[in-house]
C-alpha cells in the first residue's frame, strides 16, 4: 500500500480526538479508590484515636509526604505518556518529595534521644504496613495502567515505575489513617518499602501493558 | 521551534476541530519528514533502507490513533519525532538489532530525497490481508480504491456508521499487528 493511499484511510476516520490523558486517569482513579477504601474498611479501618491524633504534627506529616508523592507522580506520568514532552521539571519536583521526608526523618532524630531511634524505626506494625500499601495500591494500579495504555509512553517500564507511585502513594496515605506508628523514621523505612513494592510492581507491568 | 512545525501545530488544531482538508495536509507533509529519519536511523544501523517506508506508515498509524496525546500548548514537532524514533527503534528490534539511534538531530536536516518510493508490497499489505473480511474490505475500498465513507457503504451494503466502525477498528488492528513479534 502506497503511504497516500494509507493517509487517505487516515483522514476518512478523522474525529474528534478522545478525552484527555488527564481526564482518562481521573476517570480510572475513581474506582480504583473505591476499592482501596472499600479493602481498608473492610481489613483495618482507621485507628481509634483518629480524632485525638488528627492535629498532630508528626500524624499529619504522614499525609504530606504520600499525598504529594501521590500528586507530583501523576503530574510526571501524564507527562510520560505524551510523547517528546518535556518532563526535567516535573522530575525535579517529585525529588523534591523524598528531600520531605528526609528533613523530617532529621528533625525526628534531633528532637528524639538516640536511644528510641531503634524503636522508632522498627514501630510496632511494620508488617502489616508492608502488606496493605501494595493490596490497597493494585486497584489504582491496574485501573490506572487501563487508563494509561490510551497514551503513548516511550519509556513504558518508567511510565509504569511512576503509576506505581502515584497508587503506592495514595494507598500509603489510606492506610496512614489506620498506622499507629507516626515517627518520620518508621515512614522512611516502612512506607517506603510498601510503596516501591508498588512501584516494582508497575515498572514490570507497564512493560509488558504500556506498549502501543 | 521552525515556521514549518508552527504550520503542522495549526493544522493538528484545525485537524482536532474536524477540518479532514487540514489533517491531509498535515499527514502529506510530515511524510517525507518522517521518511527521512526512518532513512536515516536504518542507515546508520548498517540497515536498508528498502524498510523505511513500513516505518514511516507504522507512524502515521500511531500518530493518527495517539493523537490526544499531544498537547496543543506544546509544538507539534517534538511529539511526531519521538513517535517516529519509537517506532524506528521497534522495527530494528523487531529485526533483532540494538544499535542506539542519535536521530535528535537528524530530521532538521531532511534529506533532499524523500519522495515516497516505488511502491512495493510491505508490512502493512501483509497486516492487510490478515484483518477480518468486512474490515479488510473498507479499509482497502478506501485507502486504495479511494471510496468515500458513503461509496463504500453502498458499494459493501453497510450502514455509514458501520463503515466508519469498521475503519477505525482495522486501522487501530493494522496499527496493533505491527507491534506483534514476527518470527
Amino acid at each position: 500500500m502506497k503511504t497516500d493511499d494509507l493517509i487517505r484511510a487516515l483522514t476518512s476516520d478523522l474525529a474528534e480526538p478522545g478525552p484527555s490523558i488527564e481526564a482518562r486517569f481521573a476517570v480510572a482513579f475513581l474506582p480504583g479508590v473505591v476499592l482501596a477504601f472499600a479493602l481498608f474498611a473492610i481489613m483495618l479501618g482507621p485507628r481509634p484515636d483518629l480524632m485525638l491524633v488528627a492535629g498532630n504534627v508528626r500524624f499529619l506529616f504522614k499525609f504530606v509526604v504520600t499525598l504529594s508523592l501521590a500528586l507530583c507522580s501523576a503530574m510526571l506520568v501524564w507527562r510520560l505518556v505524551r510523547p517528546g514532552a518535556p518532563v526535567r521539571l516535573q522530575i525535579a519536583v517529585l525529588c523534591f518529595v523524598p528531600l520531605i521526608l528526609a528533613a523530617g526523618v532529621l528533625m525526628e532524630l534531633v528532637v528524639l534521644p538516640s536511644s528510641s531511634w531503634g524503636t522508632r524505626l522498627v514501630g510496632s506494625n511494620g508488617l502489616v504496613c508492608l502488606v496493605s500499601i501494595p493490596l490497597f495500591a493494585l486497584p489504582m494500579l491496574i485501573a490506572e495502567l487501563f487508563a494509561l495504555q490510551q497514551g503513548a509512553p516511550t519509556r513504558p517500564a518508567l511510565a509504569g515505575v511512576v503509576a506505581g507511585l502515584f497508587a503506592g502513594g495514595v494507598a500509603a496515605a489510606i492506610y496512614a489513617a489506620h498506622c499507629p506508628d507516626d515517627s518520620p523514621l518508621f515512614v522512611a523505612l516502612w512506607y517506603s518499602l510498601g510503596i516501591a513494592i508498588v512501584a516494582l510492581a508497575g515498572g514490570l507491568a507497564g512493560r509488558l501493558a504500556l506498549r502501543w | 521551534m521552525s515556521e514549518r512545525e508552527i504550520d503542522w501545530g495549526v493544522l493538528m488544531r484545525a485537524a482536532n476541530g474536524g477540518d479532514a482538508a487540514a489533517y491531509n495536509r498535515l499527514l502529506t507533509s510530515l511524510a517525507p519528514a518522517i521518511r527521512a529519519v526512518a532513512r536515516r536511523g536504518l542507515g546508520r544501523a548498517g540497515l536498508a533502507a528498502d524498510d523505511a517506508e513500513d516505518v514511516v506508515q507504522e507512524t502515521l498509524l500511531a500518530i493518527h490513533l495517539k493523537r490526544h496525546t499531544w498537547d496543543p500548548s506544546l509544538p507539534l514537532g517534538p511529539w511526531v519525532r519521538a513517535i517516529a524514533r519509537n517506532k524506528l527503534i521497534d522495527a530494528m528490534r523487531r529485526r533483532g538489532r540494538r544499535d542506539h539511534v542519535p536521530i535528535d538531530d537528524v530530521i532538521e536536516t531532511l534529506a533532499s530525497d524523500t519522495a515516497e518510493p516505488t511502491p512495493i508490497p510491505g508490512k502493512l499489505d501483509e497486516h492487510l490481508q490478515s484483518l477480518p473480511d468486512r474490515q479488510q474490505s473498507v479499509v482497502r475500498a478506501i485507502s486504495l480504491d479511494g471510496a468515500s465513507i458513503r461509496e463504500t457503504a453502498s458499494r459493501l451494503h453497510m450502514s455509514e456508521g458501520a463503515v466508519r466502525v469498521a475503519l477505525h477498528r482495522g486501522l487501530a488492528a493494522l496499527s496493533a499487528k505491527f507491534g506483534t513479534r514476527q518470527s
